[in-house]
């Protein structure tokens, strides 16, 4: 279905839905550029309106922030700070980013639909799960704010807003939307530099994990014998320590800077992604593709890092995403317990602590960050959840 | 079944050796001294060399490691260098409270896991599978420190300003007037305080549960066998509760096992928040301190119900799946 499409009419598409065909290029191009300057507009005119409607959000909110934050944006090429250049460059993406998504969408879109490969099949089984799309969004959505904290946060992460007898633990308001700590901080600019801290850790202790688990789970699988037995009675060792216990031990004693705290996430999480690539790898091992390149005669380094870990990635990619979620609400639980990155650093963690003896009177302190942790780890949980149905064989 | 126990229990003994060995080497290899951290900074280095020799942490490594060793037959895990008592008895104290909140949260978290698992299993896709599953994946997605703080916050403080007929007790395990109280009363009075810690754990630890059983049934009602019994005409009840089920929680079983070391982590933030006088506090207490010895012998039996738990999880298993004892 790789022709250029011509004349209009409907057909049934790839994976048995029907996709609306418009007519040819020329007919088109005023769609295309209204597009360019409204994106989404053309998506709504030819009846993919969730897409469009979401482009043209997309859109406005970029738009509405660069506006809103214009004067910070002139401001930082005197005195800006690599988090602030950081910042532009998102913002500036954002813009070129949705252009050409409304665009570029509207001249491959129908080819890319009917597409048959099997990242295209995994992607669409993915698309229809709408908790799992919706987990995605909000993740896109937080790293996007994440990035553009410094423009958007309206107080600085440790700046007390006035004097401190008049903005103490002020509830809710239309100037501090989550309301202030007991040092008169801005709860809502805390928790969003706090999603760098957790955003942050969550990604890097999850990488390490995940490399260290699958690189031991392959090696496992595959030498078998003696190296299996060893690495995995290892395994179940760490398996069968309480996991919070470790963790709480080791940064308690070691010290609590970021670099530790990030480094004993992510070495103490590997088992289970281990366990996972071990068993796989001992089944694929025997398939005929496997023998075939050792047949060939290439070395074990090499049938093991570009045959067989390859293959074995969608769980990866599952334990992964889910892993993620995992890591911030252990982080936020070691903040909590005074084990985190040290204050002033806002972690949502220790802002929850900071609000626990004053629930009472002033429930906002801690409810908010609290329920950022939440939004965060359901995303993440959500979109493993329907990854794990799209990459499942089984369930085909 | 006796080989295979006996085949199962000799397996754990390495297991346990392997972490005891990883708890000496962590602390061992920690900065900062015990002795430093009870009298402070401004107390002469000789005090601090008589108490390092006082707890034998002058001794070569090996020595402390052996006694160590030894100490985990004998059950003599030495004194505590702040409570002032033997560690055997902190733990003593501690245990009772942490496994009646645990248990009871672990019971709870599988019977509401299974039902809810099997009804979704047996409804896919329905509007209230996909309910449940988001309300399931909520609850889980939530630190359970904070989740306990807003129970708290609802179920105990709020509800008596708000004039509700339940107002719970959010603090300890009994009252200020259990003593009061008559032999009815004071079992009503423990059991209102588990109320909030259990459901806490419960509701933050069920969806693992409620995934697997459904995932299970999901497999297992595609099967011929159920195909069979629902042609032979047996009404769908049956067929879903005497042949599905029985077969789709074979494998929950080995859940059991490997949910303990997740409860036991949710106990400690549990216990912290409700000022339960359980192990999870006993142990952060003691961390802060540094005091090496009750650390010691309550990471370890903490990680000796793990193991017990997944023995006892593939024991459970041998017997319900003949497959595996036989293998």
């Amino acid at each position: 279905m790789g022709e250029p499409l011509a004349g209009g009419g409907t057909r049934p598409g790839g994976d048995g839905r029907t996709i609306v065909e418009t007519s040819g290029h020329a007919i088109r191009t005023p769609v295309i550029a209204a597009s360019a300057v409204l994106p989404g507009l053309g998506h709504v005119i030819e009846g993919r309106r969730a897409q469009g409607l979401l482009l043209m959000a997309a859109w406005i909110a970029t738009l509405a922030i660069a506006l809103k934050s214009w004067q910070r944006i002139v401001a930082i090429p005197g005195t800006g700070s690599a988090d602030d250049w950081l910042a532009i460059l998102t913002l500036a993406a954002m813009l070129v980013g949705t252009c050409m998504a409304g665009t570029a969408g509207l001249v491959r879109g129908q080819r890319r639909a009917a597409g048959s490969s099997r990242f295209a099949s995994e992607w669409r089984r993915f698309r229809r799960s709408r908790t799992a799309m919706a987990g995605l969004g909000v993740i896109v959505v937080l790293y996007a704010l994440m990035l553009l904290t410094p423009l958007i946060a309206p107080f600085g992460p440790a700046e007390r807003v006035g004097d401190l007898v008049r903005v103490r633990l002020l509830p809710p308001s239309a100037a501090h939307w989550l309301g202030t700590d007991r040092l008169g901080r801005d709860v809502l600019s805390r928790i969003l530099y706090g999603a760098r801290i957790s955003l942050t850790i969550g990604f890097i202790a999850t990488a390490i994990s995940i490399s260290v688990g699958t690189t031991l789970g392959a090696v496992a699988g595959y030498a078998g014998g003696r190296i299996d037995a060893l690495l995995m009675r290892f395994t179940d060792l760490v398996l069968a320590f309480p996991r919070l216990i470790l963790l709480i031990m080791i940064v308690a004693l070691f010290g609590q800077s970021v670099v530790v705290i990030v480094l004993v996430l992510g070495l103490t999480q590997w088992p289970s992604t281990t366990r996972i690539v071990r068993g796989d790898v001992l089944s694929l091992r025997e398939r005929e593709f496997i023998q075939a390149a050792r047949a060939l005669g290439f070395r074990p380094a090499r049938v093991l890092f570009c045959h067989i870990i390859p293959n074995v990635l969608g769980p990866v990619i599952v334990a992964a995403t889910l892993g993620v979620g995992n890591t911030i609400v252990l982080e936020a639980g070691l903040s909590f317990l005074g084990l985190g990155p040290p204050p002033p650093t806002p972690t949502w963690g220790a802002m929850v602590e900071g609000g626990r003896d004053i629930m009472i009177s002033s429930w906002w302190v801690a409810t908010f960050p609290g329920l950022a942790i939440v939004i965060v780890v359901l995303a993440f949980n959500l979109a493993g959840d329907g990854l794990r149905d799209a990459l499942d064989p089984r369930l085909r | 079944m006796t080989a295979y126990i006996g085949r199962r229990v000799l397996g754990t003994v390495p297991l346990l050796i392997g972490i005891a060995t990883l708890i000496f080497v962590v602390l061992h290899f920690a900065p900062g001294d015990p002795g430093a951290m009870l009298f402070g900074p401004n107390v002469p280095p000789a005090i601090i060399e008589q108490s390092r020799h006082a707890w034998g942490l002058d001794q070569p490594l090996w020595v402390q490691y052996l006694k160590w060793i030894g100490a985990l037959f004998t059950g003599d895990f030495g004194w505590s260098l702040f409570q002032g008592r033997p560690v055997s008895q902190v733990v003593l104290d501690a245990l009772p409270p942490t496994l009646a909140l645990t248990f009871s949260a672990l019971a709870l978290v599988f019977a509401a896991g299974v039902l809810i698992g099997v009804y979704q299993g047996v409804r896919q896709h329905s509007a209230g599978d996909n309910a449940l599953s988001v309300l399931v994946l909520f609850f889980y997605s939530m630190p359970s420190f904070w989740l306990g703080m807003m129970l708290a916050l609802i179920f105990a403080q709020k509800a008596s300003q708000w004039g509700w007929p339940v107002a719970l007790p959010a603090s300890g395990t009994t009252s200020v007037d259990y003593d009061l109280l008559s032999a009815g009363g004071r079992i009503l009075d423990r059991l209102r305080h588990l109320v909030l810690p259990v459901t806490t754990l419960t509701l933050a630890l069920t969806a693992g549960v409620a995934r697997y059983t459904r995932g299970q049934m999901l497999e297992v009602v595609r099967q011929d066998y159920i195909r069979t019994a629902r042609a032979k005409g047996l009404p769908e009840r049956t067929v879903i509760l005497n042949h599905a089920l029985r077969n789709s929680l074979i494998p929950v079983i080995t859940l059991l096992g490997l949910y303990l070391p997740f409860l036991f982590s949710g106990a400690v933030f549990v216990e912290y928040i409700f000022a339960w006088p359980g192990m999870g506090r006993v142990i952060v207490t003691a961390i802060s301190q540094r005091d090496y010895p009750v650390i010691m012998a309550t990471s370890f039996i903490f990680a000796c119900l793990v193991i017990l738990g997944n023995l006892l999880a593939d024991v459970l298993y041998a017997w319900a799946d003949p497959r595996i004892r036989h293998g």
